[in-house]
């Protein structure tokens, strides 16, 4: 399996947000009705018609510092999301074989109540749910640009650098480099899970600063309750997940 | 800009100051981004923590309106520190010329004042000539009326105490910027600006920025390679249409408008620029031959020697008539003409004050707005406040074609003409602005032809044949733009060589004043020649490795990409900074190798001429006797402003700014009711008045109502809370607004007083979306900046409070 990965380096974004109307114009999701609610961040939040939105985050004090988060789906290694879905909804989530992008199918019909194990499931809190056809919404790593030779629309638009895309192995030494680069001048920077995600952030401050779900709640990529749930799995399951 | 948007990438410290280059210019922030990743410092000055500021090494805080004595408080601290680059002071600029003994400046006030005209005679501060009409200069710099001391005894007013209680930039915050960005100073060092309407719409706008040039100059980074003066325009392509004369005051290439005193063309030729110093190029001395190919263009075999090539026909304005934006719409409103052609603009959300641009257009016969969408303007009759039974104005709404659906050419702000290719028709009946425009004046003729007319004669003679095959051709305007020979020349002045009658001309060199050249824009000569469409060009070589990428696109003049470049080396052409050559003279080849230089004179060491060949006297001026207001930039306060008094002088404001009264034309000045500093701005989601971004669904989602945002004591004081629905007003108006409460705004400290900073978008308008909100141009004023009348909508006085009856809150939904 071909193996890829995006590096998001929050250090350079500038919160232009041309990355999430990119994804808005590749992905054809329609605008969502907003309203400005006190805040520059629109739409609120992901959803079946935003599956990368940039989080804006003001942290008062005498130095202001305003953070900005463009968040996605992870396309984690292991993806708990997956978990589930293979229990209770077989074939609503898949990884895509050329690029390791956790991918949805938009035929499966998803019921509600396995939508919400779906969603809990992710520590990042990234699954979205089309109201209209029950179907299950979120970044695909623009594995239908990928797969033509295309950089995902995204990283594609990105006009300061923030966002790369390549080959894993290239993109974590890509994402080290600049983590030995900034971390002297931030005392606080970290790669935000890399072994366990595909879609990996550096941040130089608390990650709660940046967004409640910039890393996993536990540190390993998996919530809480995906952690009990494996260690009760048999062993041959496990594996799978794991191989 | 001097230098260009690549360029940033060469800087050691980076000055954003009067604008907000991430949120208004954010592809250009990957220029930003590249001289970070090579460790410069970037520095933001504002008076709100933007996008920009997020990304900044230094930010820091000043209240709008306030940038000369911040600037000013700069000039004080390099010269006080000796931090200045003696060579280039002494050599590229006018530190040693000698000023008249009738200049003088006291209290806030410059020699040569008229109160009862709010003007200055300028020939109060002339410089001194010798019996030969050269400059008197002393190059030690000691002479007390030598421009270098003169500016030293103006600045050591600029105290960091009085910059600070003016400002309320904190003493420290002061120090550090000024500490870093003079570490430029050096030779080997280039530090370069990036400002926008931040500096220029201020009743002090072109002071704003003269300062920045001057603390260039004094640091040696103007002509330089990561250096320069850089606006970063607010529309693509508004460099490109300055250059082509879309202003009031000059015709193509920045010849001046020809006006009533300049019956004939010796009349108007006698104005030339001249220089009686053998080692000044002064460019413009060769304007006639600029003039004489642009009639030509114009009016081709009309134009004759013996009608002066038609220069009469030419619209003249009165003597020292200013038909700015201002004073045009001034004129409207008092019903001076009947007609208006609205072109890709929306004066109705667009323009200071726009409620009285709104009730201006009430006033015309007609109104022709050409637009890709139907916008506040076209619609303006039916708008908030309008009766449309008592509306005379009739309004005609033209299709046009969006940037995609033609072809033709876009001038960046670093003066690069970029060809672009249509990529699909326009839809229904739209037409290119070129196409409009060509049919437009077809018909005009025609009926001239058929009917007569008040002065036919400059509309019969136009020579107007841009069309191929019947079809209007962007291709023949760009060739007529870059010129052509109008006969065959058997022996060219220049280089001694024939041509033949119609080909292109290779550049404005051999350009003629005797008719025997045609040129649309001199200073576009050389961009389509017989070599091909230089504009088209899509090379990526590189050869000094600066950015300078010579073979994409094109750049004016000459594809110059650094201009002043000759600046950047010593008197015998070696690059000043080593690491960064621009130019070196290959002393050999008696040639000069990197960009194309600026001019190609031998090093100045030798018999080569000064490098600021654009100026009379071939130097970078510190001391400027050509701006209204005076010779060197001093602080004042804008017209509406929170302090009874201008800390600096008894001048409150601009002693020569034009005051409009009467009308709608209200101005409150440290009034109770209005007490709060406003100023207008964008975002990245929107562009100018929102006529092409509200319409667009994923960028109106994203940004998608007019808001006001404020500091949290201001809300507290105001009892505000985040999101609430408030109303801005000032004296011509009021908008309602989200507010967005936040600690990205402070309160200042203004000499012991608390001044709030308020700011709004200038994106939305009443036609689209329906809760999008009102033009913040509502409340601006009309006043302007005395040499270029742009309006001051960056420093007002308003006052925001809460709507007692607030909507149903939207929550968010996920």
């Amino acid at each position: 399996m071909a193996d890829k990965s995006l590096f998001i380096d929050t250090t350079k974004c500038t919160a232009c947000r041309g990355c999430q109307i990119a994804c808005k114009q590749w992905n054809q999701r329609p605008a969502e009705k907003t309203a400005n609610l006190g805040s520059h961040q629109n739409p609120p939040d992901l959803s079946a018609s935003t599956w990368k939105v940039v989080r804006f985050s003001e942290i008062p004090g005498d130095k202001v510092n305003w953070y900005f988060f463009p968040d996605q789906c992870r396309h984690c290694m292991a993806p708990p999301c997956k978990e589930v879905a293979d229990a209770k909804a077989k074939g609503a989530i898949a990884i895509d074989e050329a690029t390791g992008a956790v991918i949805f199918n938009p035929k499966v019909k998803v019921k509600p109540a396995d939508f919400k194990e779906i969603r809990e499931a992710c520590p990042y809190d990234i699954p979205r749910t089309n109201a209209a056809t029950g179907t299950l919404a979120k970044c695909t790593m623009c594995f239908d640009r990928t797969g033509a030779g295309l950089l995902p629309a995204c990283v594609k638009t990105c006009p300061t650098g923030a966002m790369s895309f390549g080959d894993r192995k290239a993109i974590l030494e890509k994402a080290n480099k600049r983590f030995e680069e900034v971390k002297g001048r931030y005392k606080d920077a970290m790669l935000a899970s890399p072994d366990d995600v595909r879609a990996i952030y550096l941040l130089v401050d608390d990650p709660k600063k940046y967004h409640k779900y910039a890393t996993a709640e536990n540190g390993v990529g998996i919530t809480r309750k995906v952690a009990l749930r494996r260690l009760f799995q048999p062993l041959s399951a496990l594996r799978n997940v794991i191989g | 800009m001097t230098n260009h948007y690549i360029d940033f990438r060469n800087a050691d410290v980076i000055l954003n100051m009067g604008s907000n280059v991430a949120e208004n210019h954010p592809v250009s922030f990957k220029w930003v981004q590249a001289a970070k990743d090579k460790g410069a410092i970037f520095i933001h000055v504002d008076p709100r923590f933007t996008r920009t500021s997020a990304k900044a090494d230094i930010f820091v805080r000043l209240r709008s309106g306030t940038d000369i004595a911040f600037l000013g408080g700069m000039v004080k601290y390099i010269l006080d520190n000796n931090l200045y680059d003696e060579f280039y002071v002494k050599n590229y600029t006018d530190a040693s010329f000698i000023v008249s003994p009738r200049y003088s400046f006291d209290d806030g006030l410059f020699s040569g004042y008229n109160p009862s005209l709010r003007a200055y005679d300028p020939t109060f501060w002339a410089l001194e000539k010798d019996e030969k009409g050269i400059a008197k200069r002393d190059m030690t710099l000691q002479d007390p009326r030598c421009v270098f001391q003169l500016l030293k005894k103006h600045y050591s007013r600029y105290s960091f105490e009085k910059v600070t209680e003016i400002t309320g930039t904190p003493a420290d915050d002061l120090e550090r910027v000024y500490k870093v960005y003079a570490s430029t100073g050096p030779p080997d060092k280039a530090g370069t600006v990036l400002y926008a309407m931040g500096w220029t719409q201020h009743t002090v706008g072109v002071q704003n920025i003269r300062a920045m040039t001057m603390i260039q100059v004094l640091l040696s980074n103007m002509g330089i390679a990561g250096g320069g003066i850089n606006a970063l325009r607010g529309e693509s392509n508004v460099q490109g249409s300055t250059d082509q004369g879309l202003l009031f005051h000059i015709i193509p290439g920045y010849l001046p408008a020809p006006r009533a005193q300049w019956a004939t063309l010796a009349d108007y030729n006698k104005t030339t620029p001249a220089s009686k110093d053998p080692r000044s190029i002064n460019w413009w001395k060769n304007r006639p031959k600029y003039l004489a190919s642009l009639l030509k263009s114009m009016f081709g075999e009309n134009a004759k020697k013996e009608n002066d090539f038609g220069y009469e026909w030419l619209p003249k304005l009165d003597s020292d008539q200013d038909a700015s934006w201002l004073n045009l719409f001034d004129e409207m409103y008092k019903g001076t003409f009947s007609g208006f052609f609205a072109w890709g603009m929306n004066p109705a959300c667009s323009s200071a004050h726009a409620g009285k641009a709104r009730e201006a257009m009430g006033k015309l016969d007609w109104l022709v707005n050409v637009n890709v969408f139907d916008n506040e303007t076209g619609s303006f009759w039916k708008g908030p406040g309008m009766d449309p039974k008592q509306i005379k104005t009739e309004v005609f709404q033209l299709p046009a074609a969006a940037f995609l659906e033609k072809e033709g050419s876009i001038s960046n702000s670093g003066r690069w003409m970029q060809w672009r290719y249509k990529a699909v028709n326009p839809p229904g009946d739209a037409k290119s602005d070129g196409h409009i425009m060509y049919e437009l004046f077809n018909a005009v003729r025609a009926l001239y032809q058929k009917e007569g007319g008040a002065f036919p004669a400059p509309i019969l003679s136009l020579k107007w044949d841009y069309e191929t095959n019947g079809h209007f051709d962007i291709h023949r305007v760009a060739k007529e733009i870059n010129g052509y020979f109008v006969e065959d020349i058997l022996e060219h002045p220049v280089d001694k060589k024939a041509y033949k009658k119609g080909t292109l001309v290779p550049n404005f060199v051999y350009l003629l004043d005797d008719g025997r050249t045609s040129c649309g824009n001199w200073l576009y000569s050389a961009s389509y020649t017989e070599a091909g469409n230089m504009a088209a060009r899509r090379k990526k070589t590189d050869p000094t490795g600066l950015g300078l990428y010579p073979e994409w696109s094109w750049c004016w003049p000459l594809n110059r990409r650094i201009i002043y470049n000759r600046a950047s080396v010593d008197l015998d052409g070696n690059p000043r900074d080593p690491k960064r050559p621009l130019l070196t003279w290959d002393s050999a080849g008696k040639r000069w190798v990197g960009d194309v230089p600026d001019n190609a004179v031998p090093p100045m060491g030798t018999e080569g001429a000064y490098p600021f060949i654009m100026k009379p006297d071939g130097v970078a001026s510190l001391f400027g006797p050509g701006l209204k207001d005076g010779p060197f930039p001093e602080h004042y306060e804008p017209l509406e402003c929170p302090i009874e008094k201008n800390l600096m002088s008894n001048q409150r404001i601009n002693p020569v700014v034009k005051i409009f009264e009467g009308g709608p034309d209200k101005f409150l000045t440290c009034d109770p009711r209005y007490p709060f500093v406003c100023s207008t701005y964008r975002v990245t989601e929107h562009w100018q008045t929102g006529v092409l971004t509200r319409w667009l669904p994923w960028l109106i989602e994203a940004e998608p109502q007019m808001f006001c945002e404020m500091s949290l004591e201001l809300a507290k004081l105001r009892e505000i809370k985040n999101g609430d629905r408030v109303v801005v007003s000032s004296p011509r108006g009021k908008v309602e607004a989200v507010a967005i409460v936040t600690s990205r705004l402070k309160p200042f400290n203004i000499a012991g007083q608390t001044i709030h900073q308020i700011g709004i978008p200038w994106h939305f308008g009443w036609l689209h979306p329906k809760d999008g909100g009102e033009s913040a141009n509502l409340l601006t004023p009309t006043i302007g900046d005395p040499n270029t009348m742009i309006p001051e909508s960056k420093a007002f006085m308003a006052n925001v409070a809460k709507l007692t009856k607030q909507p149903a809150k939207k929550s968010a939904k996920s």
